[in-house]
């Protein structure tokens, strides 16, 4: 990675823009041409330096909905509980974290609605209970760091 | 208001054709088009109206931030005086590399934290810089925190959207 990729990922962190030819408006504004802006994003997609380079969806304004959970997993457990939970297809994320409360994932759904059986299936499975902490006011939710 | 049904249908798909990322062409929202069989300005419409409602955030790009060096993260979590949360809400998502800042119910008496907070540093040390930074903020307001460093990734897959 060199300044020019640095200056591209600050640069488009903020915002690619919806035209025409947006690569080219990209690109004048980054002090390159079009088509080495397009193979720079292409290399930083391929080797895993971008996640993602498109539009980033609110999955709730879509009419999905998330929540956070956590539960408190004993140590002798934590193996087969980790197991049956990330079996779910609707647990999209899942840490470990250094707590108590030693488990935490997202659980994303199509529907508000099913948010609560599939919280009511982990904790069948699991024989543990699920603390939910759905998102009561969102303040922010974007991370553009310094490249 | 709800949007006309037509609409409704273009921007599922849209989404669809777009939850992998754009084409990197010279003109991928024309691209976008010809791969759903409508004209671009249809594309170009319907995406001004998808950000004007907030169902896309932002087009753009999404680093790594383990590949840029920023290997850290904690999930800093306070109790926040339930008439000042708000507004003290705001402030700490305004701090540089806080993101997902969000108020959230208690779950007493295991867990007395209402605001939670995702602070990122290259180091363990600067997240911490980061968490006196938002004490600072909170003041006499927060009566307790906790910083949830994850110690294991057991599962990450994007989120999908189905059909």
């Amino acid at each position: 990675m060199d300044d020019i990729d640095r200056l591209i990922i600050g640069t488009l962190q903020g915002g690619f823009p919806l035209c025409d030819r947006p690569f080219a408006a990209a690109a004048a504004e980054c002090g390159i041409a079009e088509d080495e802006l397009i193979a720079r994003v292409d290399r930083l997609l391929a080797d895993g330096t971008l996640t993602r380079f498109g539009p980033l969806f609110d999955a709730e304004k879509l009419g999905g909905a998330f929540t956070l959970a956590a539960m408190q997993v004993p140590a002798a457990d934590f193996e087969r509980v980790a197991a049956q939970v990330n079996a779910l297809p609707e647990v999209a994320h899942n840490y470990e974290r250094a707590h108590p409360l030693n488990m935490w994932f997202v659980v994303a759904t199509e529907t508000p609605e099913a948010i609560a059986p599939v919280i009511g299936r982990i904790e069948r499975a699991t024989g543990l209970a699920v603390f939910a902490f759905p998102k009561e006011r969102e303040f922010f939710v974007e991370l553009k760091l310094p490249a | 208001m709800t949007a006309h049904p037509s609409d409704e249908l273009l921007d599922r798909a849209l989404v669809r054709a777009l939850q992998d990322g754009l084409p990197r062409v010279r003109q991928p929202y024309h691209a976008v088009a010809e791969r759903l069989g409508i004209a671009p300005d249809i594309v170009f419409a319907r995406l001004r109206a998808m950000l004007a409602a907030g169902a896309i955030r932002r087009i753009g790009v999404v680093p790594n931030h383990y590949r840029l060096g920023w290997i850290a993260n904690g999930m800093s979590v306070w109790d926040v005086d339930d008439a000042l949360v708000d507004a003290l809400g705001k402030e700490v998502g305004a701090l540089e590399c806080v993101s997902h800042c969000y108020r959230r119910p208690r779950r007493l008496p295991l867990w007395p934290y209402n605001l939670f907070a995702m602070v990122h540093g290259r180091a363990r040390t600067e997240v911490e810089e980061k968490v006196a930074e938002i004490a600072l903020v909170l003041g006499g307001a927060a009566r307790a925190h906790d910083v949830l460093y994850s110690t294991r990734i057991l599962k990450k897959t994007g989120l999908r959207f189905g059909g």
